[in-house]
C-alpha cells in the first residue's frame, strides 16, 4: 500500500503562483478524483507528484521518499497526460509500448495488448499519425498496464468517444480490483466518473479547497428553498454557497452537515430541502473566482 | 446511470438491496452478488460498495459466510418491514394529509377512499 504525503506545496512560475500551500495525504489504495477549473493548478500538482517538476516550496513524499530527481520515488508513479503527450510522437505505437515495458517494473505486456485491441489502436502507426482519441487510448493503455503503485490520469479522456470512455472506466475498475493501487484522475467530466471516486480533491486558484470522502460530499450540500424570509432565518450557521431569489421565493445552496434537528426544523417551517449533485456543488464551490 | 450523484452512493446501494428483499426478488438465505462484481457491474468504487454491504450486515439484513460470500438473512424481510412500518406514517401519510388539506379534500373523503382501496 502506497502513502502519498504532500506538505505545504507551492509552485511559482515567474510572477504566477500556480500552487499555494497545498497539503494532503492519500493512502489505502484509493481512487481519487482531482477536480478544479481550468488554470486551478491540477496539471502542475500532478506533474510535481510524478516528479516531472520541482516544487518551489514544500515537499512530496511517496512512501517516505522524495520524488523529484529520485529514481525510486519516480518509479512508483506513472502519469498519463491528456492525449498521451508524454509518449514519443515520431515512434510507432509498438515502440512506445516496448519502451514503457522496459521502464516499468510491474508492466503487463499481455494486458497492454488486450487494451490496445479493445481501444482499436493500430500498433504499426506512428503516434503522431493517431487521432487525439487513439492517442488518449494509448496513454490509458500505458497507465493501466504499468501497474504503477501510483497511477495518474490527467484528463486522459480527451478526444475519446463515450463508448471508449466507458471502456476505460470499466478497465480501470477491473484492474484496480485485481491489482489494488492508488489512482488519481483529473477530469472535467464529473458526472460521468464520480461514482468511481472514493476521495475527492478540489483545487481552486492554486489552493486546495477541500479533500473529502466522495459520499460525505454528496451528503454535505443541499438546496433550501421556500419563502425568502424563512430561508434567511434557516441559513445562519451554514455556509451559503449561492442564492437565487424570485419574488418572495428563495433558494439557497448550503454546504455543511445538516443534522436531523436542522432537517426537522426545515420540515416544520415548510421549507424544501433538496440534495444537490456533486457537479453542482463543485460549480458553487469554485465559481467565486473571476476567471 | 442507475445511481444518481445527489445522495451518498452507499446509501443508494443499501436501499436498492433492501427493496429487492422487500419485493421478494431476493429471498432469505439467497446469496447476493459479491462486492467486487457489484462494483464492476454498476461502475462504482469498490470501497463504496463494501461500505453499503457492511451496513447491511450491521443491520442484520445480510450475513457473511467466510470464504463463500454474503447471503440474505432469513429474517431480513421481516426486519425491513418492521423498520419501514415505523416511518410509513411520517414519510407517506402525514405529507398526504397535508397535501389533501392544502387542496381542500376533507378528511372523511380521504378516509372513505382509503377504505374503498382496502376492499378492492
Amino acid at each position: 500500500m502506497t502513502d502519498i504525503e504532500v506538505t505545504n506545496l507551492g509552485k511559482r512560475f515567474g510572477a504566477t503562483e500556480a500552487l499555494r500551500d497545498v497539503s494532503f495525504s492519500l493512502s489505502g489504495n484509493k481512487i481519487c478524483g482531482l477536480l478544479g477549473r481550468n488554470g486551478a493548478g491540477k496539471t502542475t500538482l500532478l506533474s510535481i507528484l510524478a516528479g516531472y517538476k520541482r516544487p518551489s516550496t514544500g515537499a512530496v513524499l511517496i512512501d517516505g521518499e522524495p520524488v523529484f530527481e529520485h529514481a525510486a520515488g519516480m518509479a512508483r508513479t506513472c502519469l498519463v497526460r491528456g492525449a498521451g503527450d508524454a509518449t514519443v510522437p515520431t515512434r510507432s505505437v509498438r515502440d512506445v509500448i516496448d519502451l514503457a515495458g522496459r521502464l516499468r517494473a510491474g508492466w503487463d505486456d499481455e494486458y497492454a495488448g488486450e487494451l490496445l485491441e479493445s481501444f482499436e489502436v493500430p500498433r504499426d502507426k506512428k503516434v503522431k499519425a493517431l487521432s487525439q482519441g487513439k492517442r488518449s487510448a494509448l496513454g490509458i493503455t500505458i497507465g493501466l498496464a504499468s501497474r504503477a503503485p501510483v497511477t495518474i490520469f490527467d484528463e486522459s479522456y480527451l478526444g475519446l468517444d463515450a463508448p471508449s470512455r466507458y471502456t476505460f472506466y470499466d478497465a480501470l475498475l477491473a484492474d484496480v480490483l485485481a491489482h489494488p493501487r492508488t489512482v488519481i484522475i483529473s477530469t472535467h467530466l464529473i458526472e460521468e466518473v464520480a461514482t468511481l471516486f472514493e476521495d475527492v480533491l478540489i483545487l481552486d486558484d492554486g489552493r486546495l479547497l477541500l479533500h473529502e470522502d466522495a459520499d460525505t460530499l454528496r451528503e454535505a450540500g443541499a438546496a433550501v428553498s421556500g419563502d425568502a424570509e424563512l430561508v434567511d432565518s434557516f441559513t445562519p450557521g451554514l455556509r451559503v454557497l449561492g442564492e437565487k431569489t424570485l419574488g418572495r421565493a428563495k433558494s439557497a445552496t448550503v454546504y455543511g452537515p445538516l443534522d436531523d434537528e436542522r432537517r426537522a426544523r426545515a420540515r416544520a417551517a415548510g421549507l424544501d430541502l433538496d440534495p444537490i449533485a456533486l457537479q453542482d456543488l463543485f460549480v458553487h464551490l469554485t465559481s467565486g473566482g473571476s476567471r | 446511470m442507475v445511481f444518481d450523484d445527489r445522495s451518498p452512493i452507499y446509501r443508494q446501494i443499501a436501499e436498492r438491496i433492501e427493496n429487492e428483499v422487500l419485493s421478494g426478488a431476493l429471498a432469505g438465505d439467497e446469496q447476493v452478488m459479491s462486492t467486487n462484481k457489484y462494483a464492476a457491474f454498476h461502475r462504482i468504487n469498490p470501497a463504496t460498495v463494501n461500505k453499503a454491504f457492511q451496513q447491511l450486515v450491521d443491520d442484520g439484513i445480510l450475513y457473511k459466510r467466510r470464504g463463500i460470500g454474503m447471503f440474505v438473512s432469513p429474517k431480513a424481510r421481516e426486519t425491513l418491514r418492521a423498520r419501514r412500518r415505523k416511518t410509513f406514517f411520517a414519510d407517506v401519510v402525514e405529507p398526504m394529509v397535508a397535501r389533501a388539506k392544502a387542496i381542500g379534500i376533507e378528511l372523511p373523503e380521504l378516509v372513505a377512499r382509503i377504505n374503498e382501496l382496502g376492499e378492492e
